[in-house]
């Protein structure tokens, strides 16, 4: 299993921005399963899961973006209380820090998905070890870019 | 040193012979030069000065007081005395035309020598001059130090860049003289046609004519494994031989037997104490063709203060960070945009892009700086971009001695014109509030 490809995107704290970039991946077709906006005082921080990162980040840069790629995790949360948290503390058993996570659900599907920046790539494994479902990169998005 | 006589003279001495050289001048401007007898009659000024401290009563020239007198009206010997006429490049406007005498001529050789033996050069060494010969002050400016240093003088002057490294190679050339970005393109070829610079017998470069940064310094050291030593002139004040760093690359010691340096503030135009930065302002007082008094040069730099372990006794001037017609004032101190773009030079994960927008809070002027993210920055990172927005903020500030907001922007949203319009955008009369 593999870490999965989120697009990155450096917004400046101007109106309208966000759209622009929300219109920019339109232009080029390209379909985001996920977004999460982490902002500061001063610049705001795009997070994406979408069907093409590669094509994504080429589309977002023409545009006058900054803009990287990032390897995260998704894993699959149990749809029950506690949840997440079970999740968590495998990565915490083995020392595994998460930097930022976000969650989303596919359409029709009985579980989400949580997307975790983790600090060692280990992660993957003791996901795997403990049961955990992990969410590799081809039933996310294309992988022929 | 070539002339330690000169360049280690005690302080006193020195000051005793710049006012007996002021004088001297003073009263062959009065007698010569139209321009500067009305001037002085004007102010009610006589050449016969008590001290140096009275060349602050002094009117200041200008460049268009030079070009008012196109192309020989500004010349105090008569033309039977002058031996040669140079003229500056004419970016800025019209040409002018400088005229020296057959001793000015002997006085530039003599401090051209100085500034060549300041970057280690004797008669020993090779020294290949790609300054451009002809109007230009600098090809035959430092073509006539090195040859009165005594080194063997390569006459190539400028262009045709492989042949430049032929001739490094072939000649065995051990100093060469060009502007700061011809070094590095001179390297760039060399290493495209298979030459390693490094392996060449060059040992230093005299490099000027042009502003460059002190990054620009560590490439050149870099690529051609030399010592790059700053040189200044200017062709209203001389051409190239008016100050030169030393070994110890720590500001650029000004020919003062020959050259009086004030700094002084570009609003008031009143002298600044040592270390202070502002324009700065020469009085030639040994030249004869077109000796100018206050002549402000329009380029941004301060004294040095201290004394420097080379020996020399002369003043330092720092690296011209830039041009009094940038200067902006906020909160009343003098702000001057390119000493931003030297930070920004130092920074990792920055551009050397900026905009400065100017506003006002209340009665308060507010500075925020926008500058460019480098392309290759990992954008995921939000700590790490807030830590490097605080450093630019820390860096810019403790530059400009004024506290200042940065907004970091996205690479290559900045316009890359050079003009001031562009560079600062003043929104103050929009928002004043007094």
């Amino acid at each position: 299993m593999q870490m999965i490809e989120q697009v990155s995107v450096f917004l400046e704290n101007k109106p309208g921005h966000l759209a622009h970039m929300a219109r920019a991946l339109a232009e080029a077709q390209l379909n985001m399963r996920a977004l999460m906006v982490a902002d500061t005082s001063e610049f705001g921080v795009a997070r994406i899961i979408c069907d093409n990162p590669q094509a994504a980040k080429q589309k977002l840069e023409a545009e006058g973006f900054g803009v990287s790629i990032t390897q995260v995790v998704a894993v699959e949360i149990p749809d029950r209380p506690g949840g997440l948290a079970e999740v968590l503390e495998v990565l915490g058993a083995n020392s595994v820090n998460v930097e930022y996570a976000y969650a989303f659900v596919e359409p029709g599907a009985e579980v989400a998905i949580d997307v975790l920046k983790v600090d060692d790539r280990r992660a993957i494994e003791v996901l795997s070890a403990a049961g955990m479902r992990v969410v590799g990169p081809e039933s996310l998005y294309q992988l022929d870019v | 040193m070539y002339q330690p006589e000169y360049e280690a003279m005690p302080r006193l001495e020195l000051e005793a012979l710049q006012l007996e050289r002021l004088r001297a001048v003073l009263h062959r401007v009065n007698d010569h030069n139209e321009f500067y007898r009305t001037a002085f009659a004007n102010a009610g000024l006589s050449p016969d000065i008590a001290s140096l401290a009275d060349l602050k009563h002094f009117p200041f020239t200008v460049k268009d007081d030079l070009r008012a007198g196109y192309p020989y009206n500004f010349f105090s010997a008569p033309m039977h005395d002058i031996v040669r006429v140079h003229s500056s490049s004419g970016t800025t406007g019209q040409i002018t035309v400088v005229g020296y005498t057959s001793n000015d001529i002997d006085n530039w050789a003599d401090l051209m020598a100085r500034t060549l033996a300041s970057a280690g050069a004797t008669a020993d060494d090779i020294v290949q001059v790609t300054y451009g010969y002809g109007l230009f002050t600098g090809g035959l400016g430092a073509h006539y130090g090195s040859e009165r240093l005594g080194a063997v003088t390569i006459p190539i002057s400028g262009g045709n860049t492989k042949r430049q490294v032929q001739v490094l190679a072939d000649f065995g050339t051990t100093i060469l003289a060009c502007t700061p970005s011809y070094a590095i393109l001179i390297a760039e070829t060399a290493q495209e046609m298979g030459i390693d610079p490094k392996t060449l017998p060059l040992r230093a470069g005299v490099f000027g004519a042009e502003p460059w940064s002190e990054n620009m310094r560590k490439q050149i050291e870099e690529l051609l494994d030399i010592k790059a030593i700053d040189i200044y002139g200017l062709s209203e004040i001389l051409g190239p031989g008016v100050a030169a760093e030393c070994d110890q690359q720590h500001g650029l010691h000004v020919n003062e037997d020959h050259f009086i340096i004030e700094i002084v503030d570009p609003e008031t135009l009143q002298p600044v104490p040592d270390g202070e930065m502002g324009e700065v302002v020469f009085t030639t007082i040994t030249k004869e063709g077109i000796p100018v008094i206050r002549y402000r040069t329009r380029d941004i730099s301060r004294i040095i203060p201290g004394e420097c372990a080379c020996g020399r006794t002369s003043r330092r001037m720092e690296r011209i960070t830039g041009r009094s017609d940038d200067m902006i004032i906020v909160r009343g101190v003098n702000v001057f945009p390119s000493q931003i773009e030297q930070v920004l030079t130092g920074i990792e994960g920055v551009a050397p892009h900026y905009q400065v927008v100017l506003g006002k809070k209340g009665a308060m002027d507010t500075v925020e700086v926008h500058v460019e993210v480098a392309a290759d920055t990992n954008f995921d990172e939000i700590r790490a971009l807030e830590r490097l927005q605080a450093t630019v903020r820390n860096e810019i500030q403790s530059a400009l001695a004024v506290s200042i907001a940065v907004k970091l922007v996205e690479p290559k949203s900045i316009e890359r014109s050079q003009g001031k319009a562009k560079r600062v955008i003043d929104l103050r009369a929009d928002q004043g509030g007094m």
